[in-house]
């Protein structure tokens, strides 16, 4: 069964239409990573997913019912999603912004619990941001920041986490550390993972199923393995390149055609 | 996090501090004026009135007077947060979102061609006029397909208070008849304000003041954006709808019953974020408190300063306000801890 799945959905931003009649599924417990070049809507998709956005037409199912006929709060307590690049009021502790992820879960009646201290903690723990839980999130790095926001997303414990761009503004090293993070949150506790990335050889290494997105169309989806070629990239990047295979993990890797020096000694080895 | 009071302890004691003081303030400003009056006279008006001239001025002057300035300074300052949570604007305070020229602008219109001359008529027009600019801002912030944004509500208040005070001033510049009552409500002022205009306003700004509160908790997730806080289950609509609603209540209140007093809603919720940090289930009431006590303190300082002379409160604020104004929008500039 899965857990998401689009009904001929369309979708407009502004007047513009982006998608129309769209239908997608997205496979439970596994990794989806949305692909595609700039401003062709998978941030969009993504975000229409979450009810951020409301489609047009069509509907979104989430565990069977229309996403729409469900409480926002009900939605809240089965999927997360952390927007691109959020931003912390200025002087807010990590602790404080962890704690808002069990808005859904209180009301006037009930505003704090045992199980909403337990969530917190445990969120505070994998992102292992239980050391720095009383910094203010704006005196952060870049990659405790976005570890503390996935923090917020976790303590809000729903099956389903979607993050749109989570890696942007981060370098390499922390790209990893919050892949691997997610990477972590899917394999250990079967959470069902979807998230917008730019890194195209990122995407093939961490996802499951890669869903690419063209011309307000999905225009193939699958396992890397199945899909990602040179003739793949270049529909959806419009881009001449060679895909071979990672040397150390055996997924697709992209080798982009294009200018660049052409060194006389090549080294063949290990570097 | 660089807050002074930390522990929940501790707020709590500050709150309550902060309370004593409140009442110290009302009954200074009953007590305190061109005539002192003794502690003992002013219980005796109440337990037992004798009509004479100590006892009239208390109930019907002074009372009303400091009871004013309490729910007006609280109320002030409530706004100033709500609506600097809201718009994400540091600086953002009812007279900088036009909401004092537009009741401003109400009450010029009302006197010059209506010929409306009491306190309480202009109230009652001050009241029309907020709530007019504060929802003309709101749908002219909202206009769009992005929905209300800080900056497009910020311009449009900008723009607002501009238009309003010009248009002001066009009408009391060829009106041709005097204006003194509009001047003097002009600069804002609570002396002269008998017990009806409180009585009037007050349950609507003490229903305001508690709903403050009981939004708190949504306003801290609001805070975090429009996009996270709808992630996590919130009708974020609705939230800014009730907050509207309160700022109206809250500010057009306090603008028909003392006038136009400025820096009251910028100065007390950034003392109030020193103190307690960021978390509106604190923020609110020690708004309110402290809003309170300033206006409190400010009125009763505006008889002393030209002594035997009064001046009116609201310059006071302006003399206080402006060199934190000019300090917030500096420290704004430089990346503060």
């Amino acid at each position: 069964m899965s857990v998401i799945q689009a009904n001929n959905l369309t979708l407009s931003y502004g007047k513009k239409p982006v998608f129309s009649n769209l239908d997608l599924l997205i496979p439970e417990g596994k990794i989806t990573v949305f692909i595609g070049s700039n401003g062709c809507g998978k941030s969009t998709l993504l975000r229409s997913l979450a009810r951020l956005l409301k489609p047009q037409e069509g509907s979104i199912v989430l565990d069977g019912s229309d996403i729409a006929k469900l409480s926002s709060k009900e939605v809240a307590r089965r999927l997360a999603i952390l927007p691109q690049g959020p931003i912390a009021p200025e002087g807010l502790s990590v602790q404080q912004l962890v704690k808002q992820g069990r808005y859904p879960y209180q009301s006037f009646l009930q505003q704090w619990s045992l199980e909403d201290e337990k969530m917190v903690k445990k969120a505070l723990e994998v992102t292992r941001m239980d050391e720095l839980s009383n910094r203010s999130v704006d005196s952060l790095s870049g990659g405790q920041r976005q570890r503390a926001w996935i923090a917020m997303t976790l303590a809000q414990n729903t099956a389903t986490i979607l993050l749109d761009e989570p890696t942007t503004y981060l370098d390499m090293t922390h790209q990893i550390e919050i892949l691997d993070l997610l990477f972590d949150l899917n394999e250990q506790e079967n959470r069902t993972i979807v998230m917008v990335l730019h890194d195209i050889n990122l995407a093939c290494r961490y996802a499951h199923h890669i869903v690419a997105v063209k011309d307000g169309d999905i225009y193939a989806q699958g396992e890397p393995e199945m899909i990602v070629n040179d003739h793949f990239i270049r529909e959806v990047f419009d881009m001449e390149c060679q895909v071979t295979a990672d040397p150390i993990f055996g997924t697709p890797l992209c080798i982009p055609y294009g200018k660049g020096r052409k060194p006389i000694r090549k080294r063949i080895v290990n570097y | 996090m660089n807050t002074l009071l930390t522990t929940r302890s501790q707020k709590i004691a500050g709150l309550l501090l902060g309370l004593i003081v409140f009442v110290a303030g009302i009954l200074c400003s009953i007590a305190f004026g061109v005539t002192d009056i003794s502690w003992y006279t002013i219980v005796k008006s109440y337990t037992a009135f004798n009509g004479s001239q100590e006892h009239l001025i208390i109930r019907t002057a002074r009372v009303p007077r400091a009871l004013i300035a309490g729910i007006a300074g609280a109320s002030l300052a409530v706004a100033g947060s709500l609506m600097q949570g809201i718009t994400r604007n540091p600086l953002a305070s009812p007279s900088l979102f036009g909401i004092n020229a537009g009741a401003a602008f109400f009450i010029v219109v009302g006197s010059a061609f209506f010929g409306a001359g009491s306190l309480a008529t202009f109230a009652a027009l001050g009241f029309i006029g907020a709530a007019f600019t504060a929802l003309l801002v709101y749908v002219l912030g909202s206009m769009g397909s992005d929905g209300l944004t800080p900056l497009k509500v910020t311009l449009a208040g900008a723009a607002m208070t501009a238009f309003f005070s010009s248009l002001s001033l066009g009408v009391l510049l060829t009106g041709g008849q005097t204006f003194d009552q509009v001047l003097y409500w002009f600069v804002g002022s609570v002396a002269g304000r008998d017990m009806g205009i409180f009585t009037t306003a007050a349950p609507y700004m003490g229903i305001a003041l508690i709903g403050a509160w009981v939004l708190a908790r949504h306003m801290n997730l609001l805070s975090l954006g429009e996009d996270v806080a709808t992630g996590l289950g919130q009708k974020t609509i609705y939230v800014k709808l009730a907050a509207a609603i309160i700022i109206v209540l809250l500010a057009g209140g306090s603008v028909s019953i003392a006038g136009p007093i400025a820096f009251v809603g910028i100065i007390i919720p950034h003392l109030t974020r020193y103190l307690v940090g960021i978390d509106y289930r604190w923020v609110i009431p020690y708004c309110a408190v402290l809003g309170g006590i300033l206006l409190l303190a400010a009125d009763i300082g505006s008889r002393y300063i030209s002594f035997p002379k009064e001046v009116p409160v609201g310059v006071m604020t302006a003399i206080i306000g402006v060199p934190f104004f000019v300090y917030i929008a500096r420290r704004g500039g430089t990346q503060d801890e």
